[in-house]
């Protein structure tokens, strides 16, 4: 096809395949149809996935992008289909999610009008993005579309929407299919480290008796993880992880003391309240780790690695800092790093670890923590482990332990509840070889548990766990231990038949009620492979998450286990 | 209003040069940066600069330093903006311009033109009740002028917000 007979929904296919573009996730609409005929009539190999929900498609991108590392598209129509996508972006905005949304918008000439279907999307979505554009002619799109993937993917990793007016996709394409990025003002050079702030950075490593590196998602993004894991082994120092850096030290390792914060391992928060100097290797210190933030590691010599500058001092002044790519720093310190005499100190934490193990009782009735225990066994604790948000979540961070980078998926920032189901499919489109499993909760699958179609219509093999508590569980733990049990808008009365809705699907659809019934279901549950299979576990209602530090309190004030069973002997006469 | 807000020198208030690309929706990118913090910007003037793919924007805005160091970083963090520094204490030319329509007659006429003359700012149009007056220096000069036309009836007064620059070889 001569490149002069191109229209601008054509020369966006192409440019897309420039990219690498292997999967686009999205429902169409009015606007948009000129860019779904061009699906056709460019011929491409690029596979559009029609999802349920446009919210839905861009966690499945976001499931993608967290699982392969590479950027996901996303394809919506106007208005609404472009509105529904906001939850989906701000999730990745937090998270550092490189993803590129396309929205179809009203022909130029009718914007600010209040045409059908018009929303100003490029301004609605202005505080969750890393960039946008609004395209004004068909040939700046190659330009647009490169520089979209180059700001997603380098420095920082984030969002970039695209809105095309409908007149430009089916305007004439007149110019080069490669163009120049245009971008005076985004440079970013995570190799110009400084060096000296890394000397000063080994000089203190060198004078720590009880130190603690803290790694969090920026050393997954950088592929830091090799880099981590000797620089832990060289100095003999520990390692604590956050949510989303899963994967980045394995958690196998006897160095790991496993996640920190709200809902961290005890040794970890103790580790980290008792520590001389903690280095932070690619987190953005988030409250939920912090405790009071004036409090955290008062005694400790504070050490911050990011590669955004914005971060540094935001929630923490560090004592010392280095801006820069999370591996190439690393690297750098590795060098100059020696081998420290923690033995007293690891001596201690790993008391701390015999004393306050995470625990939990099988014996009355269903948990959580049981099935998330017995999935990890079974799995090898190979699987790409994708959660929703909630207790569930909390229990998968605690009892799930993560050896790889991209094999953990979770919604950290956003804490978006039906992140969870779709972001498995998309983890799983991206891996199609490797086993993916989904724990969610019944109250987050619900909100997009409409994908079970897109699920089955590609017979994508993902494992989704459903603790069904028939309980808002979190919300409701926190009414119990700090709004004297009164509880208000948790009950999820009136849930489907989980299975039974599955199979209304094409998807397998199994029940798990009983503890001694664990293995028998999950094994069944793996052993199915032609499409998704839905386990509806009917766990305990009233189970609560713990270690945890109670909002607005510190670290050192963390409740290590269940308080008491008082609760549970006035349950009878609540329910 | 205006007239408190600019210039005071009570370490809160801090003077930015903002260099961007010359990009629709740049300046509402920086305005929701400033919101959501909860900053105040008591003053804006945007032009373009010498090269003209590029837009000079001077800021005054009010609040706590630490918070106005993160908003300064994360100003620099958005894809348009090429630099955004904070000016404020250092050795620079501020000014700013002012208009003034004073209700008066032809009985002080006289008066006010010799406060004007005080400040070196000049009558820039004349009716039977009124005078225009355009000041330019720096905003205590225009803040102790307004004070003493203040006896008049001061029927509207438009500023510009500061402008800024670097002294000698020093780059804004």
């Amino acid at each position: 096809m001569a490149i002069n007979k191109l229209d601008g929904a054509q020369a966006l296919i192409k440019c897309l395949e420039n990219e690498g573009v292997e999967y686009i996730f999205g429902i169409p609409g009015g606007v948009t149809i000129p860019i779904f005929d061009a699906f056709v009539t460019t011929g491409t190999k690029i596979k559009f996935i029609l999802c349920r929900h446009e919210q839905a498609a861009t966690h499945m991108a976001d499931g993608y992008a967290r699982a392969t590392g590479r950027p996901a598209v996303v394809l919506v129509t106007s208005g609404p289909g472009a509105t529904n996508t906001l939850t989906g972006i701000m999730t990745a905005h937090m998270d550092s999610v490189p993803m590129i949304v396309v929205s179809g918008q009203v022909l130029a000439t009718m914007l600010g009008k209040d045409a059908f279907q018009e929303a100003d999307i490029y301004g609605i979505t202005m505080p969750v993005v890393k960039h946008s554009y609004l395209v004004h002619a068909p040939n700046d799109i190659p330009r647009v579309v490169r520089e979209a993937f180059h700001i997603a993917t380098t420095g920082r990793p984030g969002p970039v929407l695209i809105d095309l007016p409908k007149n430009v996709s089916v305007g004439p394409f007149t110019t080069d299919l490669r163009a120049e990025m245009d971008l005076p003002g985004y440079q970013p050079r995570p190799e110009a480290v400084d060096k000296d702030a890394v000397q000063a950075i080994a000089e203190a490593l060198s004078r720590a008796t009880r130190p603690v590196i803290l790694v969090g998602r920026g050393a997954i993004i950088a592929d830091a993880c090799a880099a981590v894991k000797a620089l832990a082994e060289k100095l003999n120092a520990p390692v604590v992880t956050t949510l989303l850096g899963k994967g980045a030290f394995p958690e196998t390792h006897p160095l790991s003391l496993g996640m920190l914060g709200m809902h961290g391992t005890a040794y970890a928060n103790k580790a980290v309240t008792e520590c001389d100097l903690l280095l932070n290797i690619g987190s953005r210190f988030d409250d939920r780790i912090l405790g009071i933030p004036g409090q955290f590691c008062r005694n400790a010599v504070k050490i911050h690695i990011d590669i955004d500058p914005s971060e540094i001092g935001k929630m923490i002044v560090p004592d010392l800092h280095c801006v820069g790519d999370a591996r190439l720093v690393t690297e750098l310190l590795l060098k100059q790093a020696s081998r420290l005499d923690t033995a007293d100190w690891l001596k201690r934490l790993n008391g701390f670890k015999r004393d306050f193990p995470l625990q939990y009782r099988r014996t009355d009735g269903l948990k959580v923590q049981h099935v998330i225990e017995e999935v990890y066994a079974l799995t090898g604790g190979r699987a790409v482990a994708v959660t929703d948000v909630g207790q569930h979540q909390m229990w998968s961070a605690q009892f799930w332990k993560v050896d790889q980078r991209h094999n953990w998926l979770s919604s950290g920032g956003a804490g978006t509840m039906g992140y969870g189901f779709p972001a498995a499919l998309g983890a799983q489109f991206g891996r199609p070889k490797d086993l993916v499993v989904a724990f969610v909760g019944d109250g987050g699958f619900q909100m997009t548990l409409c994908e079970l179609a897109t699920a089955c219509v590609h017979k994508l093999p993902v494992k989704v766990f459903i603790m069904n508590n028939r309980y808002l569980g979190m919300v409701r733990q926190w009414q119990e231990m700090f709004y004297d049990d009164r509880r208000s808008g948790v009950d999820l009365e009136g849930n489907p038949d989980f299975a039974k809705l599955a199979e209304a699907y094409g998807a397998r659809g199994l029940r798990l009620k009983r503890a001694a019934d664990v293995r028998k279901i999950i094994t069944r549950a793996l052993a199915y492979n032609d499409g998704p299979c839905v386990v509806d576990c009917h766990v305990v209602k009233e189970e609560n998450v713990f270690p945890m530090v109670p909002a607005g309190k510190m670290l050192e004030e963390m409740i290590v286990t269940s308080p008491g069973k008082s609760r549970e002997k006035k349950q009878p006469a609540a329910r | 209003m205006a007239m408190q807000q600019n210039g005071r020198k009570d370490g809160n208030t801090h003077t930015l040069s903002v260099t961007v690309a010359n990009k629709p929706g740049v300046l509402a990118r920086i305005a929701h940066v400033f919101a959501r913090r909860g900053f105040n910007i008591d003053s804006l003037v945007v032009s373009t600069s010498v090269e003209g793919n590029f837009s000079r924007m001077t800021i005054t805005a009010t609040g706590d330093p630490a918070g106005l160091g993160q908003i300064i970083q994360q100003v620099n963090k958005l894809v348009d903006v090429i630099h955004c520094t904070d000016h404020t204490g250092e050795d620079i030319v501020l000014k700013e311009l002012a208009l003034i329509k004073v209700h008066v007659g032809a009985e002080a006429r006289n008066e006010v033109l010799q406060i004007a003359d005080h400040f070196g700012a000049e009558s820039v149009d004349l009716t039977e009740t009124s005078m225009m007056l355009m000041a330019t220096g720096d905003s205590e000069k225009v803040d102790a002028m307004l004070a003493l036309l203040k006896k008049f009836k001061i029927i509207e007064l438009v500023r510009t917000g500061k402008v800024l620059m670097a002294r000698g070889e020093l780059p804004t």
